[in-house]
């Protein structure tokens, strides 16, 4: 037997709280929080509820809430000093996922700009 | 006195970060595992940046707005959330010996995501037989290209997780399964973290 596996000390994602009996709401709660901002971003990009300019805006803060309820609730990531390396590793994911996106949308915007009408 | 005899845990035992010697192989696997996410994450965002650039580069081709049908979309939405809910609970009751539950979550959890995939894949036929497939205008290269990534990493994960039933089944819950469970479910979680970006970047923002 792997004497190790009760060693519940450091977090890692995905490995659930030290208080076995609040994950199964932890989870339930995660879902109906998803839920509620996936129904949000649906009626905010079908009507013109939000000013229409802001509703991209609107959209992409929906999506980041949505991410953060998913690494909270169902990833288990939290802000406990046990959770460091999870959150410097994805501190960095974020950083060039960050990079790649905006730097292309950035770049080609630029390029386009410059462009010839054909 | 080892580890395992003692109740608490003491302040000096391994924590990750170089005090008091290695970590347990959960947290090494769960981690090694995580920066493997974080890695995919980097593949998907090189290809949203991709078709956030392309996405109105349709060469006088249908656009996102005549393409998609948003409720189809949304029961898609609907179908991956729930099956990682489900495997969330899955890992769980996994984790106390209850091998009864999570069978019962590992079917819903494969029906749901099998669900999304056979919605995605008439999607994609529609597409190709209304004569907007990938060879089409750069949008929908860049479409295919990013939804399509998307589909074969669910397609991998419902094999793999086939593959991980059949573990449980003939080895039963011991610690290396749990981890490797433990493993699919991150992948599982973060496919349905990669869906919000893929459902609010080309679908809500594309259909309006």
């Amino acid at each position: 037997m792997d004497r190790d596996e009760h060693v519940f000390d450091d977090r890692t994602p995905g490995v659930e709280e030290h208080e076995p009996s609040a994950s199964y709401v932890s989870y339930t709660v995660g879902l109906a929080l998803a839920i509620l901002a996936t129904i949000a971003s649906f009626v905010v990009s079908q009507t013109n509820l939000l000013w229409p300019p802001g509703i991209a805006v609107g959209l992409l803060v929906l999506a980041i809430a949505q991410i953060g309820v998913h690494l909270v609730f169902f990833l288990h990531l939290g802000s406990g000093s046990d959770n460091t390396n999870n959150i410097l590793a994805l501190a960095y994911g974020v950083w060039i996922v960050f990079l790649v996106i905006t730097g292309s949308i950035w770049i080609i915007a630029n390029l386009h700009a410059n462009m010839m009408d054909m | 006195m080892t580890i395992a005899e003692t109740d608490f845990v003491p302040a000096d035992v391994a924590r990750g970060r170089g005090g008091g010697g290695p970590a347990p192989t959960r947290t090494v696997v769960a981690y090694g595992f995580w920066i493997f996410l974080l890695s995919d994450f980097i593949l998907f965002s090189g290809l949203f940046a991709a078709y956030a650039v392309l996405s109105n580069q349709t060469a006088g081709g249908p656009s996102g707005a005549e393409l998609f049908n948003l409720r189809n979309v949304f029961i898609e939405t609907m179908c991956l959330l729930l099956s990682s809910y489900s495997c969330g609970i899955g890992a769980l009751a996994a984790e106390r010996r209850h091998v009864d539950y999570f069978y019962v979550s590992a079917v819903f959890t494969f029906l749901l995501g099998a669900a999304f995939l056979f919605i995605e894949f008439s999607e994609f036929a529609n597409m190709i037989n209304a004569g907007a497939g990938p060879s089409r205008s750069a949008f929908l290269s860049a479409f295919f290209t990013l939804v399509g990534t998307h589909g074969a990493h669910v397609t991998l994960g419902l094999l793999w997780f086939i593959y991980m039933i059949a573990q449980v089944y003939a080895k039963g819950l011991r610690p290396h399964v749990l981890r490797r469970l433990l493993c699919f479910s991150l992948f599982w979680h973060a496919l349905d973290i990669v869906w919000i970006g893929v459902l609010t970047l080309v679908y809500l923002m594309g259909a309006r």
